[in-house]
């Protein structure tokens, strides 16, 4: 029976390969995903254990995800930390991000994504007696003035020894000009996974980042031989005073690991959400094509239930062929993942994200992964079919038609809707009620629902069939007659075969809604908050020195200037983003609706605004106390007002500036808005903005419909990698027409050839294909759109409290989809029409 | 040889395959089918009876030799002329009834013309199904008619749009004697009453006694030609035949 299954499988290779290859792409995003997601670790992993020293000494409460302080520890303590029992050394790091180099191209390196680190060095061992950065080339740096740059970050800005370098930072003093005197670098092939680091010498890194305070942000204190991490950390928190905590080196680089995997976490995410959609698309396919594959060897399956085989050696016969197939795919699919790694690691170090140094990771769990999932997915689609080849009676060997006892479409139809209804209230309960889970109550209700459309799409479908057949009749006579009724010949393959497009434009749809949503949504958050005539800022809001504010104030025509800064806290180990603002200016340019309490409250130490959907959320009310973790330790705030949601305000949480800063964060702007006095000359305080950030490469300004422009351009970015992924998933749909095309070309042979020999020219037999194909793509395409609309409707509901406040439904675009669905049929059509049109007359009426 | 001639070959060879396994299906073969005139084309498989009549019908096409369809010159024309020729000129009925299983009787028998685009002349129609009888069974679909029922609506479907010649391929091979001698009527009427003209191969000879003339074909060759035959003389011819084969065979032996 194996060979068989194998010769049977050889036989139809084109066919199989098409089916194959949504379980290709499918096998190829997981373990790409699974391949990155190893790497990134493995590279993280190693580049936080040579950053951290046995024993850390820090700020107590200083999580990872903080950004630097102005939470200092005095120099004071280095002799006491030394003399501990069993410390070999002790040194003292200053560590900062924002220090910007500047390349030879007047860019800053690494762009805006990973951070820019500057500090002090020290060459003290990391953990463990790791090497960490050292000196490569020339000396360290001594006085102000002088740096040293990490190797990689010298060689993308062109810089070597003796240049000068500008630098952006966001300290006080936003430009600096330095000269490099060193190159530092790990010795043994590490990298710094694209983060700049420029060093300066301790005092001057002090003045820059500490005020100029004789103190360090953190310590590290290397082990004697023969004492373990935990040993000395004991010894080290002794002596510590309160305030302070010391953490071993493995727990505090797993913590760092931890939390940089976390924030990239969604990419692996995003992959394996594809490879869910090509699998489930791809298996659609793959039940079609073994479904016809039955139906046609039917008479040959009944041959070998009549020569003896049993029912449950047919069945396994065609799932040892699933199964040959599934290994074919995730062997493929193998190979494509690691394309796809290479390719994400290449737009990566686009963006900065440079892991050129870390070896790919392929784990053995990556190829078990692949393997399950490829037989698993090829097999399981394929049991529905082998299933029926039990009921293909022996005698059929010998009888002429051959037709599959088919089950009935209703049972069918009423298994889809109850899906579909049960989806339905899944979903309704996750938006409208608050049950556990309700994220993923969602998610399950939504795959419901597209599952339950697919079963009862052979009776959906009728409507649009019958429409099609009715309006071809007209205007394509007897052609589009044959056409149409070809198409409700077999509603439940047509219905299938559309069901693979209905998934993806139905994604496809509901991107564009939410797509079309968040734009319209940002376009009124900024006209309708921002009141004043520029602003400052980067795209991701990274922050910026706090002189150029002060500059912008300064200048001729400028009235007011807006201020906010954010930062991270923490509020029960949940990420909070807190923001800093000055209330006596941000009503200028800002449009804050206070709904409880006094904007000029936050002048008052620990004082706190939350905003409308916090107060919801978390259940607070003025004046309640909230304990929140911020870089000075846990600190009880007061709320002391609540104000309207903004989409300029979003973190919810409103300090004073002066409250901010005592909770230690560093004083960086994020953006700058800037009202003019009135008859002021828009054009010169325009150009006097532009010449203040004109060495912050990172920063621009902009009016109002710039910064809409500037927020929407993440939004048309990220779609456009959506779609363009989502157009795999409408490849496999297409291919799974032209399969069912060409598979149903080759059962009409006969017909086609009385057709032809009666005088159907070849033309004509095109067009009937060509119509069939566009009928099953239309249908696809208007049932994914619906559902689209649905969930689009579903997902903004959902989301209407994080911003997304104006549903804007882009009905040209939805119309487009419909129009390119019918050239996609047209496309699809082409092979399996040509081969039709080949076919030769006699040999095709003789074919019994 | 009555008048015009509705079909014509002249010297046609054809041959299949190479090398030992060469046939040779016909052997430059020379006949012309009468306008108005029932012929039978007769003879044991591989006699070259099946390709003779593929050939005029512009199905297949030959190695040399020349077709004529009226006063058209098959030979060399392209496929869309071919498709146009059996469109419109051209009748078929099938051993096998070949009606397409979507389509109702009769929209199976208006095929020809809505392919063509050409509406039906009503009184035309109504005559042809007259003739074939199936009055009340046009609206249903192929596997809803008998066998017979389904052969008279392939014979309606090869009438209605005028041909100038039918082709009939063992058009009573599936079928029981009484619903065979319904469709043999039926093609008689139609050479008597509208003056058809239609070529059928058969190896029946009841049904080559329907016809007006039975050639005779063996090896790729016209070896005999019978007029207005009756059962007896068929079977004679025919048992000559073997016979003649027996003792060919006898000598190469």
């Amino acid at each position: 029976m194996l060979r068989a299954a194998l010769k049977s499988l050889l036989g139809r290779k084109l066919r199989l390969l098409m089916s194959t290859f949504a379980i290709v792409l499918g096998v190829g995003f997981v373990s790409g995903s699974l391949i990155f997601g190893d790497t990134l670790n493995r590279s993280f992993t190693a580049l936080f254990a040579s950053t951290v020293g046995d024993v850390v000494v820090r700020p107590a409460g200083s999580g990872d995800a903080m950004a630097p302080s102005t939470v200092t520890i005095p120099a004071s303590l280095q002799e006491e930390l030394a003399a501990v029992d069993g410390a070999a050394r002790a040194d003292g790091n200053i560590t900062t991000v924002g220090v910007y180099v500047i390349g030879e191209n007047g860019q800053p390196v690494g762009g805006s994504g990973p951070p820019a680190l500057g500090g002090n060095y020290s060459d003290a061992p990391a953990g463990h007696g790791l090497e960490g950065l050292e000196l490569l080339e020339g000396r360290m740096p001594e006085k102000a003035g002088e740096v040293a740059l990490d190797d990689l970050t010298a060689e993308k800005a062109g810089y070597s020894i003796g240049d000068t370098v500008p630098l952006v930072t966001t300290t006080k003093t936003p430009e600096l000009e330095v000269t490099v005197v060193g190159i530092l670098g790990f010795g043994h092939g590490g990298s710094l996974n694209g983060a700049t680091f420029t060093a300066f010498d301790t005092r001057t890194a002090q003045e820059l980042f500490l005020d100029g305070k004789d103190a360090y942000n953190d310590y590290w204190v290397t082990a004697e031989p023969g004492v373990t991490q935990e040993e000395l950390r004991e010894r080290v928190a002794e002596v510590l005073p309160p305030g302070l905590e010391a953490v071993t080196g493995d727990v505090a680089a797993d913590e760092a690991a931890s939390a940089l995997l976390d924030q990239l976490s969604f990419i692996t995410t995003f992959l394996l959400i594809f490879a869910v959609i090509a699998l489930v698309v791809g298996s659609f396919l793959i039940v079609n094509t073994f479904s016809i594959l039955v139906a046609q060897r039917s008479r040959e399956l009944a041959l070998l239930r009549a020569l003896g085989a049993s029912r449950r050696q047919v069945k396994w016969m065609v799932l040892v062929e699933a199964a040959v197939l599934g290994l074919v795919g995730a062997g493929l699919g193998l190979g494509l993942g690691v394309l796809l790694f290479l390719g994400i690691r290449l737009v990566f170090a686009q963006f900065g994200l440079d892991l050129s140094t870390t070896p790919m990771v392929f784990d053995l769990t990556t190829v078990l992964a692949a393997l399950a999932i490829g037989v698993g997915v090829t097999m399981v689609a394929a049991w529905l079919p082998a299933r029926r080849t039990g009921k293909i009676p022996p005698v059929a060997a010998l009888r002429d038609d051959i037709a599959l006892p088919e089950t009935t479409l209703r049972r069918r139809f009423l298994i889809g809707t109850l899906a579909v209804v049960l989806g339905g209230v899944g979903i309704g309960l996750a938006l409208f009620g608050s049950p556990p889970f309700a994220g993923y109550l969602l998610g399950v209700g939504a795959l419901a629902v597209l599952l339950g459309v697919a079963a009862a799409s052979p009776v959906l479908a009728r409507p649009v069939l019958g429409g099609a057949h009715a309006l071809f009749r007209r205007t394509h006579g007897m052609v589009g007659q044959l056409a149409g009724q070809n198409l409700q010949r077999n509603p439940r393959r047509t219905a299938a075969t559309a069901s693979a497009l209905m998934i993806g434009l139905a994604l496809c749809t509901t991107m564009a809604i939410v797509g079309s949503s968040a734009k319209a949504s940002v376009d009124r958050a900024v006209s309708e908050n921002f009141v004043g005539d520029y602003v400052i800022s980067n795209v991701f809001a990274l922050g910026f020195s706090p002189s150029i504010a002060d500059r912008a104030a300064e200048l001729d025509g400028v009235d007011s200037v807006t201020r906010i800064r954010f930062q991270y806290a923490e509020r029960g180990g949940d990420l909070l983003l807190v923001q800093g603002v000055d209330p006596a200016t941000l009503t200028d340019t800002l449009d804050v609706q206070l709904k409880q309490g006094e904007l000029s409250s936050l002048t008052t130490k620990r004082n706190l605004l939350i905003s409308e959907s916090v107060a919801d959320d978390e259940g607070l009310a003025l004046g309640d106390r909230v304990r929140i973790d911020v870089p000075a330790g846990t600190v009880a705030f007061t709320v002391s007002g609540i104000y309207a949601d903004n989409p300029l305000l979003d973190g919810g949480y409103l300090m004073g500036m002066e409250t901010f800063a005592k909770a230690g964060y560093q004083p960086v702007d994020n953006f700058v808005f800037v009202g003019l006095a009135d008859g002021a000359d828009r054009q010169a305080v325009r150009s006097g903005l532009d010449r203040l950030v004109e060495k912050q490469k990172m920063l621009s300004v902009k009016d109002q419909e710039g910064l809409a422009e500037e927020a929407r351009g993440p939004i048309d970015q990220l779609l456009t990698l959506i779609y363009g992924l989502l157009a795999l998933a409408l490849v496999i749909a297409v291919l799974g027409i032209v399969n069912t095309l060409a598979l149903s070309v080759i059962e009409r042979t006969r017909e086609i050839g009385l057709l032809r020999a009666i005088g159907l020219s070849r033309r004509q037999l095109r067009r009937m294909i060509r119509l069939e194909s566009m009928v099953i793509s239309f249908l696809g395409a208007l049932l994914g759109v619906v559902l689209g609309l649905v969930f689009g409707w579903v997902l903004l509901t959902d989301l209407a409290d994080e911003g997304l406040e104006v549903i804007s439904i882009p009905v040209v675009q939805l119309g487009g989809f419909l129009v390119v669905s019918l050239l996609v049929g047209v496309l699809a059509a082409v092979l399996p029409a040509r081969r039709a049109a080949k076919l030769d007359v006699l040999q095709a009426i003789a074919d019994e | 040889m009555t008048s015009e001639a509705a079909a014509r070959v002249v010297h046609l060879t054809k041959t299949y395959g190479a090398g030992n396994a060469q046939v040779r299906a016909l052997d430059d073969v020379t006949v012309e089918f009468a306008a108005g005139e029932f012929t039978a084309v007769m003879g044991p498989s591989g006699s070259g009876k099946s390709t003779l009549m593929h050939c005029c019908a512009a199905l297949d096409t030959a190695d040399s030799g020349e077709v004529r369809l009226g006063s058209t010159v098959l030979n060399g024309l392209s496929d869309n002329e071919l498709t146009r020729l059996r469109r419109d000129e051209i009748g078929f009925i099938f051993q096998s009834f070949n009606l397409v299983p979507t389509l109702t009787a009769r929209e199976n028998i208006l095929l020809p013309l809505s392919i063509a685009g050409r509406s039906p002349e009503k009184a035309w129609f109504d005559s042809v199904i007259e003739t074939v009888g199936l009055g009340d069974r046009l609206h249903h679909k192929p596997k809803e008619l008998s066998g017979g029922q389904q052969q008279r609506v392939a014979v309606a479907r090869a009438l209605v749009s005028r041909p100038s010649i039918v082709f009939a391929d063992e058009p009573t091979g599936n079928l029981d004697s009484q619903s065979g001698a319904e469709v043999l009527n039926l093609l008689r009427r139609s050479v008597d009453q509208h003056g058809q003209t239609i070529v059928m191969v058969t190896h029946d000879p009841v049904a080559a006694a329907h016809t007006d003339r039975v050639l005779f074909l063996a090896d790729g060759t016209v070896v005999d030609e019978l007029r207005h035959p009756d059962r007896e003389q068929v079977l004679e011819v025919m048992t000559a035949m073997t016979a003649a084969q027996v003792a060919r065979a006898a000598e190469s032996d």
